[in-house]
């Protein structure tokens, strides 16, 4: 009987905890509206189209809310949610979802043969200087992880996203501040070239250590708007 | 034969000649009183041109400020903001302190064009000379920015001045505004900024199919064209009318964005974080009086369809998966954070294409003051089908003893 009356007394309490909504004042109570599409935590998973922002520098998420609102970046849904705030909150946003150290997911296997693989192995690795398009490692980081704070790492990223973001900057529809270097690079990129930079990079695993270096063996290639800015 | 022609003949010429006449009523001379630009005279502008929201159309999306160039969506083609910068050949350098109160008295341009009343000249005509003079100055004050305006993208023949004389003939009349010595001076000064500067009924009242509204005082609610978001009543009380409400709680909406039982999305988000938050709370407090006065008009709502059961326990379902963590199992929601659904208006109100926006798009209430870091609804447009959609909205305004409704899958692809 004694039994019966507590599990009845746990039951109302139980109905009880779940009838209040519990509401903890935090940053990530707060970007509960980014993680529905970028996933718990931002960390969606490779198998989709929205891309991770869990642990991405702080600067560049900061930066691309920027591109978003000020029109460089061109998806509404994004515009649209962000459009009511205040940069001092954008950033809160951006250095919050910085700072999440958390593991990646497994990644995508490539579905394209393997000439096309070392093709984007060689461009991500060494560039092609006949055409003085730079290695994605000579910005991006020796093992692609990213510079802090404002270039991103390129790995644990859906190919479709990949895919996506470099025909945007081909056609324009994507931009960052001038000079805009990685338009520069894209739109000197073939269709052939985009197709397998993205499958390589999609099936490459993270390193150990997945956080973005501080500083690059050499100088970068070329002068980038967003970079110099946070400097 | 003949002689009917000529009848025609005539009554055309008498149409023409009263379009004219009627597009020149209360114009002033433009000889020039001398306005002398104060630095007091520069705030009292920069002031009113938040009150006007000005900035928020003659912005581009990441462009100067002031430089024009934002496209306003209309059923009748993209019209685009112009230059308000002081910049000689782009912006206003060649306008005078005459022409700038002609452009919000009478709707017309430096050369005499008539403007497009995408520019709510049918409310900045009540504006009093001495604040159009401190808009004057402000904009006068503002680094000059050489941007060339961009051509409307309207169809023939909306594209033509005839057309627009014709339009103006119909549906705009210059007025000055009156005091009403029977209300208070505080309601007096909420008149004049919910009239005029504010021009809320640009969005709160309704439009015909020539795009006019019924006039300043109308507010009672309207689906804002081109953007499907439909803009509350503030006379009804099923919608958002306030005169329940206390004034400071009026006043908290318009300057934090959010109070206890209310929150601001969509087009009021950016009302709220470009024009009524950096408003004094004396004119806040006015602007709540004349709404709280708003003599009420009731809809009458009979019983609402309910959606079938089998709807509402895919709703009911839905609800606890998605919604409930936030906003409750009863809806009851967290005061300030995440609104109460339950007996909340802007739930079970006629329109349901809030809701669709809502729930399919997510959102944020705006940074202000008061409010700088608000809380986030996500999108659900990834997640929920038409179908889901509808289901779970049907549910929401019709649990909890709320009567709104059932939302049809037609109605939730109609505004999404």
């Amino acid at each position: 009987m004694l039994r019966f009356a507590l599990l009845f007394l746990l039951l109302c309490a139980a109905a009880g905890l779940r009838a209040a909504p519990q509401v903890e004042d935090s940053i990530a109570q707060r970007v509960q509206a980014c993680t529905g599409c970028h996933g718990a935590q931002g960390r969606a998973a490779s198998d989709g189209y929205q891309p991770r922002i869990a642990g991405k520098p702080a600067g560049y998420l900061y930066h691309q809310l920027l591109n978003f609102r000020d029109g460089r970046r061109q998806y509404l849904p994004m515009v649209r949610l962000i459009d009511p705030l205040s940069d001092a909150y954008l950033q809160e946003m951006a250095a919050y979802f910085a700072s999440l150290d958390l593991p990646y997911p497994p990644p995508q296997a490539a579905t394209a043969p393997a000439e096309a693989l070392k093709r984007g192995e060689a461009l991500a690795l060494r560039g092609d200087s006949t055409r003085q398009i730079p290695a994605c490692v000579q910005c991006h980081g020796p093992a692609l992880t990213g510079l802090a704070p404002a270039i991103p790492g390129l790995l644990g990223l859906p190919r479709d996203y990949l895919n996506a973001q470099l025909g945007a900057w081909q056609t324009g529809n994507r931009r960052a501040q001038s000079p805009d270097c990685m338009a520069q690079i894209a739109k000197s990129l073939s269709a052939d070239d985009v197709a397998s930079l993205s499958q390589w990079l999609a099936a490459q695993p993270l390193p150990a250590n997945t956080k973005a270096v501080n500083v690059l063996p050499a100088p970068l290639p070329m002068p980038c708007g967003g970079v110099e800015v946070l400097r | 034969m003949k002689r009917a022609l000529w009848v025609i003949l005539v009554m055309v010429l008498l149409l023409g000649a009263s379009v004219v006449v009627l597009n020149l009523r209360d114009e002033d001379p433009l000889t020039e009183a001398q306005v002398s630009i104060t630095p007091e005279l520069v705030a009292r502008g920069e002031y009113l041109a938040r009150a006007g929201n000005c900035m928020g159309c003659h912005t581009a999306r990441g462009g100067e400020p002031y430089a024009g160039g934002r496209g306003i969506e209309t059923p009748f083609g993209t019209v685009y903001s112009s230059n308000l910068t002081p910049d000689a050949a782009t912006g206003l350098g060649n306008w005078t302190p005459a022409l700038f109160w002609r452009a919000l008295h009478n709707g017309r341009s430096l050369d005499g064009r008539l403007l497009y009343p995408a520019f709510p000249y049918t409310n900045y005509t009540l504006v009093k000379r001495e604040d159009a003079d401190a808009l004057y100055a402000y904009l006068r004050s503002l680094k000059p920015v050489s941007q060339a305006n961009r051509a409307h993208g309207l169809s023939f023949p909306f594209n033509t001045q005839p057309a627009l004389a014709v339009w103006r003939a119909l549906y705009f009349s210059p007025s000055r505004p009156t005091d009403d010595t029977a209300k208070s001076p505080e309601w007096n000064r909420g008149a004049y900024l919910v009239q005029g500067l504010g021009h809320c009924n640009a969005c709160h009242g309704s439009r015909n199919a020539l795009g006019a509204t019924g006039g300043a005082l109308d507010l009672g609610g309207g689906l804002i064209p081109m953007q499907n978001w439909y803009a509350p009543s503030l006379s009804d009380p099923h919608e958002a009318a306030v005169a329940e409400w206390s004034p400071q709680q009026i006043a908290e909406l318009l300057k934090n964005g959010v109070t206890s039982q209310a929150s601001v999305l969509g087009p009021m988000a950016e009302v709220v974080g470009g024009s009524t938050q950096h408003l004094s709370d004396t004119d806040l407090r006015a602007m709540s009086a004349y709404l709280k006065a708003l003599p009420p008009t009731r809809s009458e709502r009979g019983r609402q369809p309910v959606a079938d059961s089998m709807v509402l326990d895919r709703g009911t379902k839905l609800y606890t998966q998605h919604c409930a963590d936030c906003h409750g199992d009863q809806g009851e929601g967290v005061a300030g954070i995440y609104p109460a659904l339950a007996g909340n208006r802007a739930v079970t109100m006629a329109s349901p294409a809030n809701l669709v926006r809502v729930v399919l798009e997510g959102g944020f209430a705006p940074s202000t003051a008061g409010n700088p870091r608000p809380y986030g609804m996500p999108p659900f447009a990834t997640v929920l089908s038409a179908a889901d959609t509808s289901a779970v909205l049907s549910y929401v305004r019709s649990a909890w003893g709320n009567q709104g409704a059932a939302v049809p899958e037609i109605e939730v692809n109609r505004y999404r």
